[in-house]
């Protein structure tokens, strides 16, 4: 139905008799009406953050500053972008950034199959006890292991470096275990059964046949992985002291320790920094609402 | 190895055994080394005086005795359950809301899912500089859209009174993730139960409360505990929100200490004033907390949650 059709039902509608109008109401009005203005107004507030922050990175200090807030921009003021870049070393923050996330995803890339592989397809005494172990490691909040952690990577050198942060990502990660887990569990046996035949050890029936075939679950553990490691803050805050290996996360300070804080260079440097991530949602946005749920087959 | 409970082990299980333990060794390995040993040795360092340098010296109780006498302490163990008792419950209820309201037939509702989604997958980091400037009282948009509605300005970063709402607010950001959890346990429900209650009579309403509540019950356990395991390691926005370190160690954490979270103290104890010993102590004691709140949780659990019988 056009605006033009619907707005001429709405003025009909009026001048019938009031008891009618209900059940006028009911024909021309589509009942997901309802529904889809509480989920427009939904997103509005979840995207609210995101506009306000796109607009703060566009605007002068001048306008930032004033009352009301604009909700569109006077005028599009790149130059806070190139401003907010040059104004702290973003440049490396963001390779550091970027060193950290490739080095967290290789490593949840390479053991959590490994591991799900041992806790899933092969059928050994004792495996769902220890599974129950893994689960609960979950549930440990990674704060109370911070100071022995700290003190044992002080102790083994690895203090500024990044190796706090990437050799235990090659150690597996509870949750992505537990994802790939359900999705080797949701492949037939034939399939290893037959490898078998052809003569390959348990290694190589991995290897060459179930990784291949979980490629997708791979990629969701990757993604995952990766924006974790991204968004990471209390780690790198620990375990590096030097300003040229600081990420993004602990680099962004430095606009407020300087007595003015530039809000909109603030903002234009998180535009930035939030992009790259929005851009992974938009181009693998299956893989992420379908990692989500693959928790909750079994609560 | 250590995952052999029975003595007497067939040879097919020790094949098994024997072809298993190189896929789980990595994380037995992690598992050692990056959390079993730490809470060890973290309780055995919660019994010392440690500087991080040197020698730790044994101290018997005195940390654990230094803390029950420091006001501090007590202070960021309030913030952070009242942090907790808050953003748990409002979490799950935005939760479920958002799972409903993405769990209706309309066309286009991919995109509502995605755009509601999004936020809970953003840097945590990045939402909180962005809630500095959207809570801002002077140019944020909320206290401006509030105004339209005729509610005051509040300070929300700068009254003691608010703080900590804010922090949940900012939490509620991430409900995204939960609320597709909710989804995918909405969508389990069978059909043919909502049709024969709507045939009985039963309004929305009612088919909400008496069926779909009671099947989403063990994903509402699991979100309870996970949330409030979330919430007492609550940090990144409060260290964010008070400008970090910067301010050297004598600053407060918030207007009136209203920031200083357990886990943001923990850091001060150990980083900032040097106190392994302390913060040890504080580690094992939120280890401590961690675990009575979900024995007590899932104890609880056994009067409300529903199991299929199936």
């Amino acid at each position: 139905m056009t605006v033009a059709q619907k707005e001429a039902s709405r003025l009909a509608a009026r001048r019938r008799p009031a008891r009618r109008w209900g059940r006028f109401f009911n024909k021309t009005v589509p009942e997901s009406l309802g529904p889809r203005l509480i989920l427009i107004v939904m997103c509005a507030l979840f995207l609210l953050p995101f506009w306000s922050m796109a607009t703060a990175a566009f605007k002068t200090t001048q306008e930032l500053s004033t009352f009301p807030p604009t909700f569109f921009p006077l005028g599009l003021e790149w130059s806070n972008f190139s401003t907010a870049v040059n104004y702290i070393p973003f440049g490396t923050f963001f390779i550091n950034s970027v060193i950290l996330t490739t080095g967290i995803a290789l490593g949840a890339a390479i053991s959590n199959p490994l591991i799900a592989y041992g806790f899933s397809r092969i059928n050994w005494p004792g495996r769902d006890v220890l599974f129950g172990i893994v689960m609960a490691t979950i549930f440990i909040p990674f704060p109370v292991l911070i100071v022995a952690l700290f003190d044992i990577f002080a102790k083994l050198g690895w203090i500024n470096t990044f190796l706090p942060m990437i050799v235990p990502a090659f150690f597996g990660n509870p949750f992505f275990i537990f994802l790939m887990r359900q999705f080797f569990r949701g492949l037939p046996g034939e399939i290893s059964e037959a490898a078998r035949i052809d003569g390959a050890n348990e290694f190589q029936t991995f290897l060459y046949v179930i990784l291949p075939l979980a490629r997708p679950a791979v990629a969701v553990v990757v993604i995952f992985a990766a924006v974790a490691a991204w968004g990471e803050f209390l780690a790198p805050l620990l375990y590096l002291q030097d300003e040229a290996k600081y990420p993004l996360s602990i680099g962004l300070q430095f606009y407020r320790q300087e007595h003015a804080v530039s809000y909109n260079l603030l903002m234009a440097a998180s535009t930035l920094i939030v992009l790259p991530v929005v851009a992974l949602f938009i181009a693998f946005q299956r893989f992420f609402i379908e990692g989500v749920t693959v928790g909750s087959v079994k609560g | 190895m250590i995952a052999a409970p029975r003595l007497h082990l067939s040879k097919a299980d020790r094949r098994n055994l024997r072809t298993a333990a190189p896929f789980i060794l990595p994380w037995v390995i992690g598992f050692f080394a990056f959390t079993l040993y730490p809470i060890v040795y973290s309780l055995y360092l919660s019994f010392t005086s440690y500087s991080g340098f040197g020698n730790a010296t044994p101290v018997g109780f005195a940390n654990y005795q230094h803390l029950a006498s420091d006001p501090l302490f007590f202070k960021s163990l309030w913030n952070t359950l009242y942090y907790t008792g808050l953003a748990v419950p409002i979490g799950l209820v935005v939760a479920i809301v958002l799972a409903l309201a993405m769990n209706q037939k309309v066309r286009e509702v991919a995109i509502y899912r995605a755009a509601i989604y999004l936020p809970s997958i953003l840097p945590l980091f990045a939402l909180t500089f962005i809630f500095i400037v959207l809570l801002n009282p002077r140019f944020g948009f909320v206290n401006y859209l509030l105004s339209l509605v005729g509610v005051p300005t509040i300070n929300w970063l700068g009254d003691p009174k608010w703080t900590k709402f804010s922090v949940v607010l900012l939490a509620q950001l991430g409900a995204g993730g939960p609320a597709l959890i909710f989804l995918a346990a909405l969508r389990a429900v069978p059909g043919e139960l909502y049709e024969s209650a709507s045939l009985d009579g039963a309004g929305a309403l009612r088919r909400f409360r008496h069926i779909t509540l009671p099947l989403i019950t063990p994903v509402i356990l699991y979100d309870l505990i996970y949330g409030t395991i979330l919430g007492v390691q609550i940090f990144t926005p409060a260290f964010i929100l008070v400008g970090g370190t910067s301010g050297g160690a004598a600053y407060t954490a918030g207007p009136d200490n209203s920031l200083l979270f357990y886990v943001f103290y923990l850091y001060k104890e150990a980083f900032q004033y040097s106190d392994m010993g302390i913060a040890s102590a504080m580690a094992w004691i939120l280890f401590l907390i961690s675990v009575v709140l979900s024995v007590i949780i899932m104890r609880w659990s056994r009067f409300w949650v529903h199991y299929e019988v199936s």
